[in-house]
């Protein structure tokens, strides 16, 4: 079994692993800034319409029904099998679109037609949820900078809200670059990415947070050091399992699911990795010290810190 | 040391244990296939003798059924199969006539003691069901439009009553009302008068040549009350519009400040739903005709709970539904029930014209509703179900015009008050307060839902069998122990779920799936814990009892930020996310008490009462 008896230095490898941050960032923003992210039907409104036929279907002969009823910008898709195609259309269209588009496909094609799905999405319903979707995000973020800023120190609250940054801007880097559909379950999986990382990242700033007080030495590296190495086998165990999970869901989980099996997928694998590399690195550069951590000398007015 | 949890604790954790399998038993029993029976409206109300026919109906089809009875005032009909269940319902929809909706339903046959204490399963969102979901906007500037023309009317009454002399008052564009007067005084004395009669207002004044300015603007508050009432009115519109359509387990619901979910569990025709949903029924004021009035100006009705009573009616229109500002049903003065009905400007002079020249003659109130009927067809040696749209008026009043009716008035000659207050509903449902759209639509095909959860239920079986097994390898005993507390914990989950009455949907089975891989963390964090303990040499039990406490600080740090996020993802999302949200925080209070909770009892069963030398672990 894993058993990890050799002692990592992790903070040896800090500057390297700033710079593999810092050019994750800048490529994920880059991406964003020029490929931008390809937001799904809930977030731009429009129409979209999931039909299965009982037999395997050419993509280029629903187009040209659909072309013949006069919806040439129809995007066509398959969804999951042959049998299933996905059709989008813009926001232009009524609402009623996603019935004539059935009637279409059904008057046209040799066997049957059954609708699975048909959603139409307002396009300024599209625009609230995009926004509240950014402020939920956000809230999400400060709500848990002032826990943090609360239970620890200040610190450690930037050390862990920047490290979620990271993160949160990676995933959606890497959505962008990859152009999957950015859609309502996968702005879910992002929270729960906000929610994982910090799990993992606390952990380890709660380790750190004990060795600052109990072990005798004043080099903040070497706290950093030992705190990562103690945690580091439940760091791996608890990535492994909610990978396992998370691989079984974008597996077997269906279509409609996937966006968010990988976006947490991706959130737990650079979540793992920023609790590791990161967020010890960010209190590095806030220079903390030992003296952060010890409880100001309590004065008689003050009531003493509870420490469980 | 050694590590051992008082009775009383342990009997907790039974006690809570045996609660949430109590609980969370009744998603165990499957559902049957079944059709509810309701009364379209109250005065047909499902009673043994309609079962009766019912259960006659289905069995001169051929129709076999498990169990017909009454619940909750509906008749319930039970089938074995899906293929039945159609059948009945288009057999009894035709048998029962329309004075009764069949909606297709799934029935759940939790046992009856189960249900005695609430234990009921958890209900299933539209995604894994299959059904239609609809978001609404409510147009409330045209509410608040429609009421500032009443208070335009109300305030050139107040001025003709108090004999303040005014040239015009008119609604801008800007929606203020704008009074005209002639001089500085009279505007002033109505500007007085005004504030004393109408709180809601606002004054601002100007001058321009020889014309003195008075401007009204209602306040905040007003034009909030004003928007609810609209809603308001709309939601029982559209609650009426969908029980029409027999759906069971409808949900209609405000969302937001004008936004208003309806959601149609099982129907899968959404442009026949969305029909019927954007419809507007109506009401029609007439004169009932003199006896000497010609073929060609009249007209026949049926009263509607009495089909056999005929009236004769004039062709012309008083004003409609839609002239109705709102319908309260009071009490009249002897205690008869009767509806107060308050019309809009126009209505009201329309109102007072026509009946000032028709003292004693009887006014009469008609229903109009557009509506579908299915119909059977033979096509081609297949039977087709087939619309047929139609009209319907019908009587729902035939009153004595005591005097000279204004924009509010009377209907009495009631018999219940629960009739009084169906039309009091029925005004208020018929005039629409304000136009609605549709914004958002989403239909699930049933197959699509059924496909849903069967992949739910995978993507949970298979990961939940994952990570047990990689903690029995793992952690070898205690990895055991972690996998019981594991399956507890998954039962605990459904109990509170069900408990809540929450929705599970395909999000929020990822969320449960999310929760046992994640679940596992605190049990890894105490496990790894101990393993440190003991390898700087402390004795098994202390390591035990201190692989716990240390662990619990970072445990609770590290779930109560994570719940921060749960609980504001529940707070700002819609929809699938907010069914995540729910799942996920219910998950993660759970997984604390299983893993600090109920790991430790079983490992203080365990291993606590002993001394022992070595921990493998």
């Amino acid at each position: 079994m894993i058993n990890i008896k050799k002692e990592f230095n992790f903070m040896g490898a800090r500057r390297i692993a700033a710079i593999f941050s810092i050019v994750l960032i800048l490529v994920s923003i880059g991406s964003l800034a020029i490929n931008g992210l390809k937001f799904g039907l809930d977030f731009t409104g429009g129409s979209l319409v999931e039909v299965t036929y009982d037999q395997p279907v050419e993509l280029e002969v629903v187009r040209g029904h659909l072309r013949g009823a006069g919806y040439g910008d129809a995007v066509v898709q398959t969804f999951g099998s042959a049998n299933d195609i996905l059709i989008r259309l813009g926001e232009a269209h009524d609402p009623q679109l996603g019935q004539t588009i059935l009637e279409i496909l059904q008057q046209e094609a040799d066997g049957s037609v059954t609708l699975r799905r048909n959603e139409f999405v307002g396009s300024q319903v599209g625009e609230e949820l995009r926004e509240q979707g950014g402020l939920g995000l956000l809230v999400a973020l400060i709500m848990v900078m002032i826990y943090l800023a609360f239970r620890f120190q200040f610190k450690f609250s930037v050390g862990a809200v920047l490290a979620l940054a990271h993160d949160v801007i990676i995933v959606l880097g890497f959505f962008s670059l990859m152009q999957i559909d950015f859609d309502l379950t996968v702005l879910a999986a992002l929270l729960a990415v906000i929610g994982y990382s910090l799990n993992d990242t606390i952990v380890v700033y709660d380790r750190i947070r004990e060795n600052f007080r109990v072990l005798r030495v004043s080099d903040s590296i070497e706290v950093l050091n030992t705190s990562l190495n103690q945690t580091l086998s439940r760091t791996i165990v608890t990535s492994l399992t909610t990978m396992m999970v998370l691989v079984v869901l974008a597996i077997f989980g269906g279509e409609m699911i996937y966006g968010f099996a990988i976006a947490l997928l991706a959130g737990v694998i650079i979540g793992t990795y920023s609790s590791v590399y990161v967020a010890g690195n960010i209190l590095l550069l806030l220079n903390v010290t030992r003296e952060d951590l010890i409880p100001p000398p309590p004065k008689e007015d003050e009531e003493e810190e509870l420490v469980p | 040391m050694l590590n051992r949890y008082p009775l009383w604790k342990n009997l907790l954790i039974v006690l809570v244990l045996v609660i949430a399998a109590i609980y969370a038993a009744p998603n165990l029993y499957p559902e049957d296939y079944a059709v509810q029976i309701s009364g379209s409206r109250a005065v047909h109300q499902v009673d043994d003798r309609i079962i009766a026919q019912a259960v006659n109906v289905l069995e001169q089809e051929g129709i076999s059924f498990k169990s017909a009875e009454l619940e909750n005032e509906a008749g319930m009909i039970r089938f074995d199969s899906g293929d039945a269940q159609l059948r009945a319902r288009a057999a009894l929809t035709r048998g029962l006539g329309e004075n009764f909706v069949v909606a297709m339903n799934l029935a759940p046959t939790t046992p009856d003691w189960l249900t005695a204490i609430g234990a009921r399963p958890m209900t299933l969102g539209l995604d894994l069901r299959g059904g239609v979901h609809f978001l609404m906007e409510v147009d409330t500037v045209q509410a608040v439009t429609q009421r500032l023309e009443v208070y335009a009317s109300d305030i050139r009454t107040t001025l003709r009553e108090q004999r303040i002399r005014y040239r015009s008052v008119e609604l801008e564009d800007d929606g203020r009302l704008v009074a005209r007067f002639a001089d500085a005084e009279a505007r002033d004395e109505a500007q007085s008068r005004l504030r004393r009669d109408f709180q809601e207002f606002a004054f601002e004044t100007a001058q321009q040549d020889e014309a003195w300015f008075l401007y009204v603007t209602l306040n905040e508050q007003t034009v909030r009350d004003i928007e609810d009432y609209a809603i308001q009115q709309n939601l029982t519109t559209l609650r009426n519009r969908v029980n029409e359509l027999g759906v069971a387990e409808p949900l209609v619901q405000r969302q937001g400040r004008n936004r208003i979910v309806v959601q149609l569990p099982g129907i899968q025709d959404a442009a026949a739903a969305k029909r019927v949903i954007g419809q507007t029924a109506n009401l029609e004021f007439r004169l009932e005709a003199l006896s000497d009035a010609s073929r060609a100006a009249t007209e026949v009705f049926e009263f509607r709970n009495d089909p056999d009573r005929r009236a004769t009616l004039e062709r012309d229109i008083i004003i409609t539904g839609s002239s109705v500002a709102n319908a309260n049903a009071t009490f009249d003065e002897n205690g008869m029930p009767q509806v107060s009905i308050t019309l809009d400007a126009r209505g009201g002079q329309m109102m007072s014209r026509v009946t000032r020249n028709a003292l004693q003659r009887r006014m009469a109130v008609v229903f109009v509703e557009h509506k579908t009927r299915n119909v059977m067809e033979r096509v081609d040696g297949e039977m087709v179900e087939r619309r047929i749209p139609y009209t319907e008026k019908r009587l729902i009043s035939l009153a004595t015009i005591q005097s000279v009716l204004g924009n509010q008035f009377r209907i009495t000659g009631l018999d219940s008050p629960r009739e009084s207050s169906e039309l009091a509903l029925l005004l208020r449902a018929g005039a629409l307060a304000a136009p609605i759209y549709f914004v958002e639509e989403r239909t699930i095909g049933p197959s699509l839902g059924e496909a849903n959860i069967k992949m739910g239920v995978t993507s949970v079986q298979i990961g939940f069998a994952l990570v047990m097994v990689f903690m029995a390898l793992f952690y070898r005993v205690f990895g055991l122990l972690a996998n019981v507390a594991l399956t507890l914990n998954l039962v605990m989950i459904i109990a509170v779920m069900s408990m809540l009455g929450a929705t599970l949907t395909l999000p929020g089975i990822a969320g449960i799936v999310l929760t046992v891989g994640m679940a596992v963390d605190a049990n890894v964090l105490i496990f790894e814990r101990i393993k440190e303990e003991l390898r700087s040499g402390a004795p098994v039990q202390s390591a035990i009892n201190s692989g716990f406490g240390r662990a619990f600080s970072t445990i609770l740090d590290a779930n109560v930020t994570t719940l921060i996020a749960a609980v504001i993802l529940f707070a700002m999302g819609t929809g699938p996310v907010k069914g995540f949200a729910v799942t996920l925080s219910v998950g993660i209070v759970t997984s604390m008490f299983a893993a600090l909770v109920i790991t430790r009892a079983l490992v203080n069963a365990t291993y606590g009462g002993r001394k022992l030398q070595k921990l493998w672990l």
